[in-house]
């Protein structure tokens, strides 16, 4: 609790902290028009968007996946000390946490497999040309982040419903199947994101041909 | 996020205290121990609960108060490993439990060297969950002042027992005073505890708790303090201010003079109404203390009915000893022989 806050707090304060810095420096140089969100977006190479897309959908698919299995982990060991017989049963929470992660690992195969090399000196000399590999490095960022976040919640609602189940199992073995149905209902949530993620890359269209 | 971020510090301990928790007998282990004609047979019966044979080692015949020593030993087996395990803010909060027991062991060693008995023999009767290091210099104390400037100045309960060093010097009143200053401080201090440094469910679960357990002993002391040389104005100060009688409440409480007008206070609570509305002398009927401890069970017991909290630590404990409590009743009465009142336990459900 108080560690959350803690990092919390000292990442607004730094970012927010870094931002004037750099917006004071550009306007008492005389550089203000750099403050510009639009030669920014325009500027940025669509390789960049494209990894970093990739990117973040695995890695925060996997810190979910990550979270997720901690949680339910350290319940099924402390549940399994005087219960042992819940721990085979429970492994299936670490699989749907396990799932999580793949859904991210999914995604960022078939987005580095977009990714496709283009003539710059083509694509700026060409506005239709451009568009099209610049809206294809957008997609695919905003694709991974879609998949990315969508798996981070996941994982954790997983892992918490998990450790439910585990203790719940502990407790009274009548109740595993019924806490298994909600859990699966929880796993079903990662899907939505996958779907969105790859539906999102259809629209992918990199490289110089059309 | 939040169940998450619990569990990785404690989520073991929570898992490991729940299994603990299934190992509390049901009300069938009750019913066959009631059956028991002897106390083998009692022996015989605990050794196929969770208990095992923790009785095997001991020599028959076994008398109640062993059986009460082992009772208490396996609990605090249980409850040390938890707390060598913790991390903070849980050993803080595992802590605060043990304080309760000090408390209990200061007072019996106080009254122990009033009547001159020797500490070889108070000693072991002392909770190992409440033993500290400067326990055996206490006799040497003959008035509160004394007693915190050379044993309590070190240990935990300094805090909160600033408020009785005023008192002259330690007689057998003096020595309920200050158990009684020392429990409201204690109870206050670990009501802050949960509210201000934990929040969150364990907040909510444990001033459930605190609440009951402040209010109880103000209804206690209420009731006890009748037809004493205790003033009104002492009494009133005895109070823990952490429950739900507070203020009005015990306002009304320290202007009571008998039995009816605490119960008239208690009927502008719903749950005290009812525990006061069942309660009696008679020999069918249950008695106030009785109730509320009936009443203590249900609220441990819900405290297990939510996850992610430090709550089934302390309601975990209170179960295990109110369970020992019913074993020994149960024990007693076997050995005495005295069946008709061997179903006045209190079953945890």
């Amino acid at each position: 609790m108080y560690v959350g806050r803690y990092v919390g707090g000292v990442v607004a304060v730094t970012s927010v902290s870094a931002i004037t810095i750099i917006v004071l420096y550009y306007i008492l140089t005389g550089q203000g028009e750099r403050i510009d969100i639009g030669w920014f977006l325009t500027e940025t190479s669509p390789y960049m968007w494209a990894t970093l897309g990739a990117g973040l959908s695995v890695a925060l698919s996997v810190v979910g996946a990550a979270l997720g299995i901690h949680t339910t982990g350290v319940s099924i060991v402390g549940g399994g000390v005087k219960a042992p017989r819940i721990k085979t049963k429970n492994l299936i929470s670490v699989i749907f946490c396990e799932a999580v992660a793949i859904y991210g690992l999914i995604t960022a195969i078939v987005l580095a497999g977009l990714i496709e090399s283009f003539n710059q000196v083509q694509a700026e000399s060409m506005y239709e040309h451009k568009g099209r590999n610049w809206m294809s490095g957008y997609l695919m960022f905003f694709a991974g982040v879609t998949v990315g976040l969508v798996n981070l919640v996941c994982g954790i609602c997983v892992g918490i419903v998990g450790s439910g189940a585990a203790l719940a199992d502990a407790a009274n073995p009548a109740l595993f199947v019924k806490i298994l149905i909600v859990e699966i209902f929880g796993s079903a949530i990662g899907l939505f994101g996958l779907i969105v993620g790859i539906y999102m890359t259809s629209k992918v269209k990199m490289g110089d041909k059309d | 996020m939040k169940g998450a971020m619990f569990n990785i510090d404690n989520g073991y301990l929570e898992g490991l205290c729940r299994g603990f928790k299934t190992g509390i007998l049901t009300q069938n282990d009750y019913l066959n121990l009631v059956q028991c004609e002897t106390i083998e047979d009692l022996k015989l019966h605990l050794a196929g609960t969770d208990y095992g044979n923790f009785l095997a080692n001991e020599p028959s015949p076994i008398s109640v108060s062993t059986l009460d020593d082992k009772l208490r030993e396996k609990v605090v087996a249980e409850f040390v490993h938890m707390r060598c395990h913790a991390v903070e803010p849980l050993s803080t909060f595992l802590d605060f439990i043990t304080y309760s027991y000090m408390i209990d062991n200061i007072v019996l060693l106080i009254t122990g060297a009033l009547h001159q008995r020797p500490l070889q023999e108070l000693l072991p009767k002392c909770h190992p969950l409440g033993s500290f290091e400067q326990m055996e210099a206490i006799h040497i104390a003959t008035t509160p002042a004394e007693l915190y400037n050379a044993v309590l100045v070190d240990t935990p309960l300094a805090p909160f027992f600033v408020d009785c060093i005023s008192e002259a010097d330690l007689d057998e009143m003096n020595v309920e005073l200050i158990r009684n200053t020392l429990y409201k401080a204690y109870l206050e201090a670990f009501y802050d505890f949960c509210t201000q440094k934990l929040g969150g469910e364990t907040a909510e679960v444990m001033c459930e708790i605190l609440a009951f357990e402040a209010d109880r002993r103000a209804l206690i002391i209420t009731i006890n303090s009748f037809d004493t040389e205790l003033t009104k104005e002492d009494r009133a100060r005895l109070f823990p201010k952490c429950g739900k009688l507070y203020p009005d409440g015990l306002a009304a409480l320290a202007r009571a003079d008998d039995y009816e007008q605490v119960r008239s206070v208690a009927e502008y609570y719903a749950e005290y109404q009812a525990l006061f509305a069942g309660a009696g002398n008679n020999p069918e009927e249950k008695t106030l203390e009785d109730r509320f401890f009936e009443y203590e069970v249900k609220l441990n017991v819900n405290a297990f009915l939510r996850q992610f909290h430090y709550g089934v630590f302390y309601a975990y404990l209170k179960l295990k000893e109110q369970e020992c409590r019913n074993i020994v009743w149960i024990a007693e009465c076997v050995a005495q022989r005295h069946r008709a009142k061997i179903d006045n336990y209190i079953p945890i459900l």
